[in-house]
């Protein structure tokens, strides 16, 4: 049984199909083969993967949206939304992810006062689009064509609500955010964290363009 | 509205003493456990060194333990089924049909959601860090919140024993029976609130163990050099990014249903029942290779270790996971062949399914490759991979013949497809996650387990399964089908008696089990690991001590080849000396301890409850006391600390010094047997 | 590579040895199953074209697939046992970690066995789809469905006529079912006449099945419908055509009517102890349900006390010859 060093004399893997000839020295290679990722990396790659989770969570509700547009028990179809709402909605989103990425270069200079007033801004027009988006739920509701009345607005209600819940749940971040810049500084793991979040809140912008789509305008055009 | 929602005294299941018995012999075991504890004041050792713990090693061992806890009452449900059936022919047996039907869907829940997933998400965090080489995972806090999130799903399956009742609609709540209309009671409730906790809780893990094993390995080791458990665990999480969340939106709109009036599933109003099959199933069979493909990695492990062969095909073998895994994603639908979709549909998707069984086959053959020509050491771990080869290739063989349309409609909903999944999911899960316990329980705590009661183990697991299961494909030909709280034909009767000699057979092995750590407890000290390479293994979790300290290496491997570890040591062999010499030592940074997970748990656990009462008041003091506790988290400054280089040195040259000893035994040995061959 | 050439022709070697055993094998196992199918067992005894037809799919796939398991199950087991440390006369070879045409073999053999019953999967689809009609010469009888909360009830809409639990079907004759549930989900299902199918509310399903013989063959609700559940199955009577209808005038002569009053009265839990008949139906009652046009069930939980299942309320066809 001589065959662990004649396997290293001549290279266990003849056809290099996964066992690496053995040099005894390290091979870079990229991919990681360079060792750990620094932090700031690991922490924006890890990030990045719970997102692509949240779109998939979103991809239910949408897929659920699109089986049930026609189960309207009797009740209204698409027709029953208000385009200029959703465009003030739309404007809004926007601009907040614009003022959020002013608030990436304030970070990036390390000026505390105008990343707040850009890290305010962003709040301010979110939080614009939730009263919007409030006052468009209200509106239906009162209406009568609340979750409730059918499976298509129960759909509906539940893809827009469960965006209009992320940018809440984003809107407290972002003054748990503005909170920590200005006791904290601009600390590394500070600097991370806000990282995260800007690409959170242009996330919610890519699935509202994806809600804007489907529901407003696509509704609009189907009967 | 009153104060506490829904609860009421009559929650308590003061007139049904079988519940209420169990439930409070539980809860009284678990309180004298807690005032023992805190009477031999161990409370601050487990608090520092265990309950907030970031330390994947830690952790790992908790999610295992806990799901050794949760698989002794899952198995207290299989048991009291076996019977009933035994029992129940022509009479009522000794569960009515209320309860019988929380048994079967605790059973079902509580061995996927709290035995299968801790047990393999358990080993991934003892070991994936080693085998790559690097000192812990990704986000060491955000692990130890994915653990305790899993306990409190775990903790509010077990107070629905207690308070209330468990769900009754089987281990996957279909509508709309599990609406609020069919089922009022807050089974459901307990059902989908602990499964969402515990399903946030895995989906932080997955993106954990994605971003580990993506981003941080030892320098070196690029894709075509990592251990084919860290490619089944990379694998098992991405399907945990992709798939978890379908199952956190469905339950979501069946909460919302039931809770709001929502109309996704309802029958009235439009809602459309068979979308949450589809949805539920588009995470329910991806969940099955979340279960398997780390199993898998086990094997793969164990049986090139204890043949002594590097894994024969390893690109084949990164092939077929990485099929596995894109193909588990098309294949849903056979899980209902005969809901009326069209025969194309039908055809396709029972193609699809049968499509997996190419890469799963070629794994089966390339392990048997690995062990052709290889010397093949039958110990405890390398018995369980072959009972799993064996079991498995039928159990595999029966889903495929149910992948057949025709045949599906014949075999679906009866005792064949039961017999079928628990012919696979002990074949590979629970035997692979016993092969990881016995091949691994020496690197967490530095001594090997009694190989006597291992191999008893393994042969009353191994006869139980088909005793207990042999007899469900025959019965399931005959007709039975599943949950069936009673029953008149007597055809059926002598296999279910069988059946139930196979439960009696598979406790023995547990208690076989149960006995083995006892016994190797109390023997420790001649079974020590002092190198922390037991098994003459091949990767790079033997490269350290076993237990291993908390920082894993004194200086990350460089790493040159497949099977790094292994390299090293032939070098090693073959110069007689170790190959790396010492290091200069450094203070290390590592992660420092964090109550964050278990505050979080505990917020988690009363809002879950709060929710399923109805007591909203409550509901929003959890939320509440959830965020606060995420922003003292984030508030804090010195979140690491630092190991200095004397402790480092002292622990790492203690092995140093342990391995050269080994070293120059087996030198000597070698040359002796050299020159009496000679 | 010498060690990889002579690993090869081991593997040949050891692939002509294992052909022997696995034809003996197949065969032990083909008599085990006709052995099984000869002595009464349900889906393994079918009574009517479509069971013949999927058990024929069941043993053709099993046999495909036995002479690939078993050969690998006994060549795993040979492996561990030749490859043993003791074994003196094993030939080692640690380096044989990759072979192109072992590589070509282990993906061929899964994947032609699963082209071939990817074959069998799709012409059977096809061949076998509950919607797709029998052919026969005779018209298909039919017959409308109703799962109920623990009982079936079979509306015979061009006879007129209903029965609670029981269903007279004529031998020979292709039963086209279109079957709903009054409340959560079933699946209907009688394995000694093939495909089971789901029974949903709001929506109807499409089967046809037929029954070659006279005999009695037990059919069962295959889905967990709540406490009712273990008792909630019937038999299936298939009789000559001259009895059946026989049977049918001595329905339409007693027994009492189901109409909307009488069905609200069948909604609610119970299970039958016996079965029983509707001389006359109301036309449209099961479109209506279908239509939701008439209320759902009480559902399966909360149950009425007395309900209970006792067992036995039905009786199998073993005790009836």
């Amino acid at each position: 049984m001589s065959a662990p060093s004649s396997a290293l004399r001549t290279g266990r893997d003849p056809y290099h199909l996964g066992h690496g000839p053995s040099t005894g020295a390290p091979e870079y290679t990229g991919h990681g083969g360079g060792g750990p990722a620094p932090k700031r990396i690991v922490v924006g790659y890890g990030f990045w993967i719970f997102i692509l989770s949240d779109v998939v969570l979103f991809s239910c509700f949408f897929a659920a949206y699109t089986v049930l547009i026609h189960a309207r028990n009797g009740g209204p179809g698409p027709a029953i939304f208000d385009l200029r709402n959703t465009a003030q909605e739309t404007a809004c989103l926007l601009l907040s992810s614009f003022s959020c990425g002013l608030a990436s270069l304030a970070v990036g200079r390390r000026s505390l006062l105008w990343t707040e007033v850009a890290l305010a801004v962003t709040g301010a027009f979110g939080l614009t689009f939730i009263m919007l988006e409030a006052h468009e739920f209200a509106g239906l509701v009162t209406r009568g064509y609340g979750p409730t009345h059918s499976a298509f607005l129960t759909a509906f209600f539940s893809l827009v609500g469960c965006h209009g819940a992320h940018v809440t749940a984003g809107l407290l971040w972002l003054g748990t955010m503005m909170a920590q810049f200005a006791a904290k500084g601009f600390k590394e793991n500070i600097r991370h964290r806000y990282l995260c979040f800007s690409l959170f809140w242009h996330a919610l912008d890519i699935i509202w363009i994806g809600i804007f789509t489907v529901v407003y305008l696509i509704g609009r055009i189907t009967p | 509205m009153t104060l506490l929602g829904k609860l009421t005294w009559q929650a308590f299941p003061l007139e049904e003493p079988l519940p209420l018995f169990s439930g409070l012999a539980v809860f009284l075991v678990l309180i004298a456990i807690l005032v023992w504890v805190w009477r031999k004041g161990h409370v601050p050792y487990l608090w520092r060194e265990w309950i907030t713990s970031v330390d994947h090693k830690r952790i790992g061992i908790m999610y295992f333990m806990l799901g050794s806890v949760m698989l002794l009452r899952g198995f207290i449900d299989a048991i009291m089924m076996r019977t009933q059936q035994a029992i129940a022919f022509r009479a009522p047996g000794f569960l009515p049909p209320s309860h019988f039907d929380q048994v079967f869907s605790a059973h079902g829940t509580i061995m996927i959601f709290f035995v299968a997933m801790p047990f393999m998400i358990g080993l991934m965090n003892l070991i994936v860090p080693l085998q790559l080489g690097v000192r812990d995972v990704a986000f060491p806090t955000l692990n130890s919140v994915s653990f305790w999130l899993t306990a409190a799903g775990a903790l509010l399956v077990n107070l629905s024993l207690l308070i209330g009742q468990f769900d009754r609609t089987g281990w996957l709540p279909y509508p709309p029976l599990s609406e609020l209309r069919y089922s009022p009671g807050v089974g459901v409730d307990y059902y989908c609130w602990a499964i969402q906790i515990s399903g946030i809780g895995t989906l932080m893990t997955g993106v954990n163990f994605v971003t580990t094993i993506l981003k941080l390995r030892a320098p070196g080791m690029h894709y075509t050099r990592m251990p084919m458990f860290c490619w089944t665990a990379l694998a098992a999480n991405l399907l945990i990014v992709a798939a978890f969340p379908v199952l956190t939106a469905t339950l979501g709109m069946l909460l919302l249903d039931r809770y709001v009036g929502f109309h996704f599933f309802t029958d009235t109003a439009g809602g459309n029942s068979m979308l949450f099959m589809n949805l539920i199933w588009a995470w329910g069979h991806p969940e099955v290779y979340i279960l398997a493909l780390p199993a898998f990695g086990i094997f793969s492990e164990v049986v090139s270790t204890f043949s002594s062969k590097p894994l024969f095909g390893y690109r084949s073998m990164i092939y077929a996971t990485m099929a596995i895994c894109i193909i588990s994603f098309m294949v849903w639908l056979h899980h209902f062949f005969t809901m009326g979709a069209g025969a194309t549909v039908n055809s396709i998707f029972g193609i699809a399914s049968m499509i997996i069984a190419i890469p799963t086959g070629v794994k089966i053959f390339n392990w048997l490759f690995t062990m052709y020509g290889g010397t093949v050491r039958l110990r405890t771990p390398m018995l369980w991979a072959i009972g799993f080869m064996v079991s498995f290739t039928i159990g595999g063989m029966t889903g495929v013949l149910m992948a057949v349309p025709p045949a599906d409609f014949q075999l679906h909903n009866s005792l064949f497809l039961v017999a079928h999944f628990h012919n696979v999911i002990i074949s590979a899960v629970v035997f692979g996650a016993f092969a990881g316990y016995t091949y691994w329980f020496p690197k967490a705590f530095g001594f090997v387990l009694d190989e006597r009661l291992g191999k008893w183990a393994f042969w009353l697991w191994n006869i139980g399964l088909w005793v207990a299961w042999g007899p469900g494909y025959i019965v399931g030909l005959e007709g039975m089908t599943r949950r069936l709280q009673s029953y008149d034909v007597a055809e059926w009767r002598p296999w279910l008696l069988v059946m139930a000699g196979g439960v009696v057979i598979i406790l023995l092995g547990i208690l076989a089990q149960i006995a083995q750590i006892v016994v190797s407890v109390r023997t420790r000290d001649r079974r020590r690991d002092l190198t922390g390479d037991p098994w003459d293994g091949r990767n790079l979790e033997w490269a350290t001590s076993s237990p291993p300290p908390a920082f894993n290496f004194a200086a990350l491997p460089n790493v040159a080849d497949q099977e790094p570890y292994w390299d090293m040591k032939t070098r090693a062999r073959e110069i007689g000396q170790l190959v790396r010499p010492e290091p200069r030592y450094e203070a290390i940074l590592m992660p420092r301890n964090s109550p964050t997970g278990f505050v979080t748990a505990f917020f988690a656990v009363v809002t879950g409850f709060a929710l399923i009462w109805h007591i909203w008041w409550l509901v929003i003091l959890g939320l509440v006391g959830s965020y606060a506790t995420f922003v003292v988290f984030a508030w804090r400054d010195h979140d690491e600390e630092l190991i200095p280089a004397e402790e480092v040195a002292r622990l790492d040259r203690a092995n140093r010094a342990a391995r050269t000893t080994r070293l120059q035994e087996r030198m000597a040995e070698r040359e002796s047997q050299q020159e009496s061959h000679e | 590579m010498p060690g990889l050439a002579a690993g090869d022709a081991a593997i040949d070697r050891k692939r002509s040895s294992a052909t022997a055993g696995k034809v003996g094998l197949l065969l032990l196992a083909l008599l085990v199953l006709s052995e099984l199918g000869g002595c009464g067992r349900a889906q393994l005894q079918p009574a009517g074209p479509v069971s013949a037809a999927e058990r024929e799919i069941l043993y053709d796939s099993l046999a495909i697939m036995l002479a690939i398991v078993v050969p690998t199950i006994l060549a795993i087991l040979g492996v561990v046992w030749w490859y043993r440390p003791s074994n003196r006369r094993a030939r080692r070879m640690p380096d044989f970690v990759y072979s192109g045409r072992v590589e070509l073999v282990v993906w061929s053999i899964p994947a032609l066995v699963v082209i071939f019953l990817g074959g069998i999967a799709w012409i059977g689809s096809h061949d076998l789809d509950p919607a797709k009609p029998l052919r026969s010469h005779h018209a298909p009888l039919d017959i409308q469905v109703v799962s109920l909360d623990w009982k079936w009830l079979f509306i015979y809409p061009k006879l007129g006529i209903a029965s609670v639990n029981r269903l007279v079907v004529p031998a020979g004759v292709p039963l086209h079912l279109t079957l709903t549930s009054a409340t959560v989900w079933n699946v209907f299902w009688v394995p000694q006449l093939g495909t089971m199918i789901y029974c949903m509310s709001g929506m109807a399903d499409n089967l046809y099945l037929e029954a070659s013989h006279r005999g009695v063959y037990y059919g069962e609700s295959a889905m967990i419908d709540g406490d009712g559940f273990p008792d909630m199955h019937f038999n299936t009577h298939a009789v000559s055509r001259d009895r059946f209808d026989a049977w049918v005038q001595a329905t339409r002569g007693s027994g009492p009517v189901l109409n909307e009053q009488t069905y609200r009265a069948l909604l609610r839990q119970s299970v039958p102890p016996h079965p029983y008949t509707y001389r006359s139906v109301q036309p449209g009652l099961f479109a209506d349900v279908v239509l939701l046009r008439l209320p759902p069930g009480h559902g399966p939980q909360g149950a009425v006390p007395g309900v209970h299942p006792i067992g036995g309320s039905n009786v199998h066809p073993a005790e009836l010859k």
